[in-house]
C-alpha cells in the first residue's frame, strides 16, 4: 500500500520492476523496452550528477563540465570500442563481465547489501533511461 | 562478539573473512597520507593556526565543560581527572579502546558518556550535540601531534576484523566498498574531489562544507549516503568497529584534532 503510493507519486517506470533480458556472450542485443532510446535524453542523463552519476567516475567529451572523475576510462570513443549490445550489458550489470568492477549495476536490484530505504528495490536507472544512455553512448565515435 | 557469531552463520563468516583477506589491497604503512596533505595551502594554514582554526572555539567550550559540575553527583570531569593537559594526554590517540565491563571497544564519545552516566549521574550527551563535540575536541587536542596508538591484541582483534569486513564489503545501491574508494582509488578524482585514503586522524574536525564541527561517525554517514547505503544508527557497534579498524589502519600516524577539511 505504502509502496504503491510512493511509486505512484514518483510516477516512475520503476514501478514496473526489472524487465527480463537475455545475455548473449558479453552483450544484451535487444532493447530492454523494445524501442530505441533517445540519444539527446541520454546525454542529459550522463552529464547529470544526480541521475546518471557517470561523471563522478568517468570523464568524457564535455569541455564545459568542470568536475570530471578519473576513476574510470573516458567515455569518448565508447561507441567505437563497443557494440550497442555490449554497451547495454555494461550499463545493466557490468559485474557480469568483470566481477570486481566498481562500475555500479545500473539495472539490477538483487545481490545488493544495505541499500538505503529510499532506493531499495529500485534500479539506478529505468529501462527507458538505460536505452537513452545506450543510444547516446553509441554516438560517441572516435 | 558472541551475538555477532550467533547472527552470522559461522560458515558464512569464514567465507566472508576469506574473501575480505583475498581482496584486501592494504596501503603500505610508509605510503599512508593524511587528508591534510591533499588540502590547499589556505586550508592547511587554517588548521595549523589555532587563532584561525574554526574548531578552536569548541576546544574552549570543552575546556569550560571539563570543570563544570554535572548530574546528581555534582562532580565535574576535573574533580576526578584533574588537569586534562596531563591526565588526558595521549588518551584519544588510543581510542576506541576495549572496555572490560562491556566486553567490546568504546569510542571516545561513548567513554565520555559512560563517565557522565556512571560517575556524574547525568544524562548521556546526544551524538553530534554541541557539548559532546566540544568535549571530544578538547580531549583530542590533548593528543594533538602524538602518534595514533590503537593496538591489535586478543581483546581488540575480533573487532578490528569486524571493522575491516565492513570496510571491504560492497554496500548500497551503487554497490561500492570503502576500500574501492580509499585504497584502490585514493588519489584519483571523484568528480572534482581528490579521494583521500580515508584516515581518521583529525576528528572531531571542522568541515567547511558542513560549516560546523563533526564527528568521525558523521563523516562515515556521509560516505554511506554517497554509496546510497543505509547508514547505521549513531553509536551502533558497526560504526565503532569501523572507527577501531580505521584507527588501527592509521596506527603511528599523527593525531591532528581538531583538524579542518574542505
Ligand atoms: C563508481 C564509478 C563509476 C560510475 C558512477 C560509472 N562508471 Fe562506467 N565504468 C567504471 C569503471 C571503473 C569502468 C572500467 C571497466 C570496468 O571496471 O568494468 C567503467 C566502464 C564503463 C564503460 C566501458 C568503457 C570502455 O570503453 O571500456 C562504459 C561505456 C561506461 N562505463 C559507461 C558509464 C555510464 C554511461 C555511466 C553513468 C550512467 C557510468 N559508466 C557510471 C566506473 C563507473
Ligand atoms: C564513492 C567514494 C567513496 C566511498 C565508497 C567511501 N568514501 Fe569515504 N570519502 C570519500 C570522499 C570523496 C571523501 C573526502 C570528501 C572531501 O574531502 O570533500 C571521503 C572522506 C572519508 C574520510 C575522512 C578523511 C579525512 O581526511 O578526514 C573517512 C575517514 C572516510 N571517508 C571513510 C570511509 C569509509 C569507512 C567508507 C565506507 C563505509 C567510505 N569512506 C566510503 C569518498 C568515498
Amino acid at each position: 500500500m505504502v509502496a504503491t503510493l510512493m511509486l505512484g507519486a514518483s510516477a516512475s517506470a520503476r514501478a514496473q520492476g526489472v524487465r527480463p533480458y537475455t545475455v548473449v556472450g558479453d552483450a544484451i542485443p535487444a532493447s530492454l523496452t523494445g524501442a530505441p532510446g533517445d540519444p539527446e535524453r541520454g546525454l542529459k542523463i550522463v552529464t547529470n550528477r544526480q541521475v546518471g552519476l557517470c561523471l563522478l567516475c568517468h570523464s568524457g567529451p564535455y569541455p564545459e563540465e568542470r568536475f570530471q572523475g578519473t576513476m574510470a576510462p573516458t567515455l569518448a570513443g565508447a561507441g567505437t570500442r563497443w557494440s550497442e549490445g555490449q554497451l547495454r550489458l555494461r550499463m545493466v550489470d557490468a559485474a557480469r563481465i568483470s566481477p570486481e568492477t566498481i562500475m555500479p549495476p545500473y539495472y539490477r536490484v538483487d545481490g545488493l547489501t544495505r541499500v538505503a530505504p529510499g532506493f531499495r528495490g529500485k534500479t539506478i536507472l529505468t529501462a527507458e533511461q538505460i536505452e537513452d544512455v545506450v543510444a547516446y553512448l553509441k554516438t560517441l565515435k572516435n | 562478539m558472541e551475538k555477532r557469531l550467533r547472527l552470522v552463520a559461522p560458515a558464512l563468516a569464514i567465507v566472508l573473512a576469506a574473501i575480505a583477506s583475498l581482496a584486501f589491497a592494504e596501503i603500505p604503512l610508509s605510503q599512508r597520507r593524511s587528508g591534510y596533505e591533499q588540502m590547499s595551502r589556505e586550508v592547511k594554514a587554517m588548521q595549523d593556526d589555532d587563532t584561525s582554526n574554526p574548531a578552536s572555539l569548541s576546544v574552549l567550550d570543552g575546556e569550560a565543560l571539563w570543570t563544570r559540575r554535572e548530574g546528581s553527583a555534582q562532580k565535574s570531569c576535573a574533580d576526578c581527572h584533574h588537569d586534562a593537559e596531563t591526565s588526558m594526554r595521549g588518551v584519544s590517540a588510543r581510542y576506541p579502546a576495549f572496555d572490560a565491563a562491556k566486553r567490546r571497544p568504546l569510542d571516545i564519545e561513548q567513554r565520555i558518556n559512560l563517565c557522565r552516566t556512571e560517575k556524574q549521574q547525568a544524562t548521556p550527551l546526544p551524538f553530534e550535540s554541541r557539548d559532546l563535540l566540544a568535549l571530544t575536541a578538547y580531549l583530542g587536542k590533548q593528543s594533538r601531534g602524538m602518534p595514533i596508538a590503537v593496538i591489535s591484541d586478543d581483546d581488540t582483534k575480533p573487532f578490528i576484523e569486524a571493522g575491516r569486513q565492513i570496510y571491504a564489503r560492497r554496500q548500497g545501491q551503487l554497490n561500492l566498498s570503502c576500500q574501492n574508494c580509499h585504497d584502490d582509488n585514493a588519489g584519483q578524482k571523484l568528480a572534482g574531489v581528490e579521494l583521500p585514503q580515508g584516515h581518521p586522524t583529525g576528528y572531531p574536525l571542522y568541515r567547511l562544507e558542513w560549516q560546523s564541527l563533526g564527528s568521525l561517525q558523521r563523516r562515515l554517514r556521509n560516505c554511506l549516503f554517497g554509496m546510497r547505503a543505509e547508514p547505521y544508527a549513531y553509536g551502533a557497534d558497526e560504526y565503532v568497529d569501523l572507527e577501531l579498524f580505521l584507527m588501527w589502519r592509521a596506527r603511528g600516524m599523527t593525531v591532528e584534532t581538531p583538524a579542518v577539511r574542505p
